[in-house]
């Protein structure tokens, strides 16, 4: 990223500044605060809730952070991940490890799907498509009762040990539960790093900044941006998978507006376009609308007010004010 | 189908139109905002929600639906005026997605209040006495209320029409959406002009919400709905174009309601269907200039 970029002379004893060796181990550090993250929290449960969020605002940050296409259908994304790995499970009896790259898979599809139609228009366009087309995904997956439950939801998810190589893990624990997703979900980050780490990662970055200039430096745009929306399906699907089998049943309003809604606020929330953004998000968005929750019903007005005052005040969010204070 | 004849599928049209007239309601109000302040307004269907609980709320005091015709639009206007000059204006010169993430949050705000005020539940929003019944348009009996619909938005349409072409304040707005630099340099109070855009779209919205109530009921939630809808409506008439956002909105209503006539379980997937195609066909909507969104 930036900060390696810009190659301070490394020879004379320059202080490395925390956020610099941050950067450079991103994945890895961020893999310890989620090892460590259930040990401070009081409900494993809500601990698992806040992974799999994380890891669904980090899909979408990737489109909206570092490619800057605004998506208001993520929640097609989630969702068909969830669907896919639910019906793998529930209507065919596939074991966890093939219904997860299944659910994968539906996220990928799902994005290849909407990217090719959304791709075509451009700017504030991207935003209305993408949450129309998630809308009609919605309706699709509602009226096909037989599948996928419609009103119901998708129940009957049932995985109760996760056995890997002969070493069988109780799924029900939530501690092990936790941990279980925590493996997927740190896999994820090094995937992502990596991503953003090679070239094609600078050219998606390139895209957001100056369109133009990449086009003319012979970059395809309409290409990046593609396979970018298609890569944040393939996190956003794994995110799914999991969500289904952390919650053993995928409701219908897993494809809802709101859930679009929700990744967006949690991304901004934690930083746009940073790499611990998505994770902080989630954990303030979760942590807040669960306690908030406890005092009052009407927990949106406080989560909507909090948004509003982030956009107007603090549109670096939690993480990105951070870095920058940690900026020389 | 044995009772289909052209009777039944005029009648149907006509029912299409109904509809589509709050289509082109919603989404003109959306379309003028977006021409003139580039916001894309994500609590336009808060804006109509609220106006159907005007409604409510004036009914409730003993007034009638006329009273509630001339006071929704007034009410819900003013109150785009506030949001527009204290939570919009800041965000001008932030970037594009600011002001429509900002009316993002704002629409849980609104929703969230109208249920602490009215409750979760919804209401019940009787058609006006002298609107009751049907009456023979010839092919069939069409119900009053909806040629009431058609009527009242042709009326909205006509109004805006003259207001946007025949004053001087109207040619200072399409001026401004024109080239707002422009219409700066010659000394007009852009700010003033964009507060007053935003006014309009949402007193209309506000309108729109109103006449839908004794069509769908009220409920909070009822313009999430629409609003994705719209978007629809703006994308395949074009984004800023009035006279897209009417043939297509009309179009919309037409093709929901014949789908609901053949097809009924696939009736919302339809327009989803035909905003996929015009994107394949013609990106940039019916009446959308090329490359103005880049």
């Amino acid at each position: 990223m930036n900060e390696i970029t810009r190659s301070c002379p490394q020879t004379q004893a320059v202080p490395v500044s925390w956020l610099q060796f941050a950067t450079r181990h991103r994945a890895s550090l961020a893999s310890l605060a989620v090892l460590v993250f259930p040990l401070v929290m009081p409900f494993t449960a809500l601990a698992a809730n806040i992974l799999i969020y994380g890891l669904y605002a980090l899909g979408f940050n990737l489109v909206y952070g570092y490619l800057g296409l605004l998506s208001f259908g993520h929640a097609a994304l989630f969702g068909t991940g969830a669907y896919f790995c639910g019906i793998a499970i529930a209507h065919f009896g596939l074991p966890w490890f093939a219904a997860i790259p299944l659910g994968i898979l539906g996220g990928l599809l799902m994005a290849a799907l909407i990217g090719v139609l959304a791709i075509r228009t451009r700017g504030i366009y991207f935003a209305m498509v993408t949450m129309a087309l998630a809308q009609c995904v919605y309706y699709l997956f509602y009226q096909a009762v037989d599948w996928t439950g419609g009103e119901n939801g998708l129940r009957g998810i049932n995985v109760h040990v996760i056995d890997i190589f002969g070493v069988r893990l109780d799924f029900i624990n939530p501690l092990t539960r936790y941990y279980v997703i925590a493996a997927f979900v740190i896999a994820a980050f090094f995937v992502l790093s990596r991503i953003l780490a090679s070239p094609f990662g600078a050219v998606i970055e390139a895209v957001r900044e100056n369109e133009t200039r990449a086009r003319a430096s012979g970059y395809d745009v309409t290409r990046t941006r593609l396979i970018t929306f298609v890569l944040s399906g393939g996190f956003c699907g794994l995110a799914g998978a999991l969500q289904a089998l952390h919650l053993s049943i995928v409701p219908i309003e897993i494809l809802y507006y709101d859930t679009s809604g929700e990744v967006v606020m949690i991304a901004l929330l934690g930083g746009m376009g940073t790499f611990f953004g998505p994770m902080v998000g989630a954990a303030a968005f979760l942590l807040l609308e669960n306690l908030v929750s406890l005092w009052t019903v009407h927990w949106q007005l406080v989560v909507g007010a909090i948004f509003m005052i982030c956009v107007l005040f603090f549109p670096a969010g939690i993480w990105g004010t951070l870095i920058s204070r940690g900026k020389p | 189908m044995a009772g289909l004849s052209l009777d039944l599928i005029a009648l149907q049209l006509f029912a299409g139109l109904a509809l589509g007239a709050i289509y082109v309601l919603f989404a003109i109000g959306l379309s003028l905002i977006f021409g003139m302040l580039t916001v894309v307004n994500f609590a336009h269907g808060a804006f109509y929600m609220v106006g159907a609980y005007v409604g409510v709320y004036i009914l409730g005091l003993g007034g009638n639906f006329w009273i509630c015709l001339i006071a929704v639009p007034l009410v819900v206007g003013l109150f785009g005026l506030v949001v527009e000059r204290f939570l919009i204006r800041p965000l001008y010169g932030r970037g594009i997605d600011y002001p429509l993430l900002l009316t993002f949050g704002l629409s849980y705000v609104m929703v969230e209040l109208i249920r602490i005020l009215f409750g979760k539940t919804g209401y019940p929003f009787d058609t006006p006495e002298i609107l009751q019944g049907a009456v023979d348009i010839g092919v069939g009996y069409f119900p009053l209320y909806r040629l009431f619909v058609i009527g009242a938005t042709a009326f909205v349409l006509l109004a805006l029409w003259l207001f946007l072409e025949k004053t001087s304040f109207g040619l200072i707005i399409r001026a401004g959406a024109r080239d707002p630099q422009i219409v700066r340099v010659l000394g007009v109070d852009v700010g003033r002009v964009w507060l007053i855009v935003f006014g309009l779209g949402t007193a209309i919205a506000g309108f729109a919400g109103l006449l839908a109530a004794p069509l769908q009921g009220v409920i909070p939630e009822m313009g999430s709905t629409i609003l994705a809808e719209a978007f629809v409506v703006t994308v395949v008439g074009g984004m800023g174009s009035i006279g897209g956002a009417v043939l297509a909105g009309l179009l919309v209503g037409v093709v929901v309601s014949m789908t609901s006539l053949f097809a009924p379980e696939m009736a919302k997937v339809s327009i989803f269907a035909l905003m996929a195609v015009v994107l394949i066909v013609r990106p940039q909507g019916f009446f959308g200039r090329a490359g103005l969104m880049s």
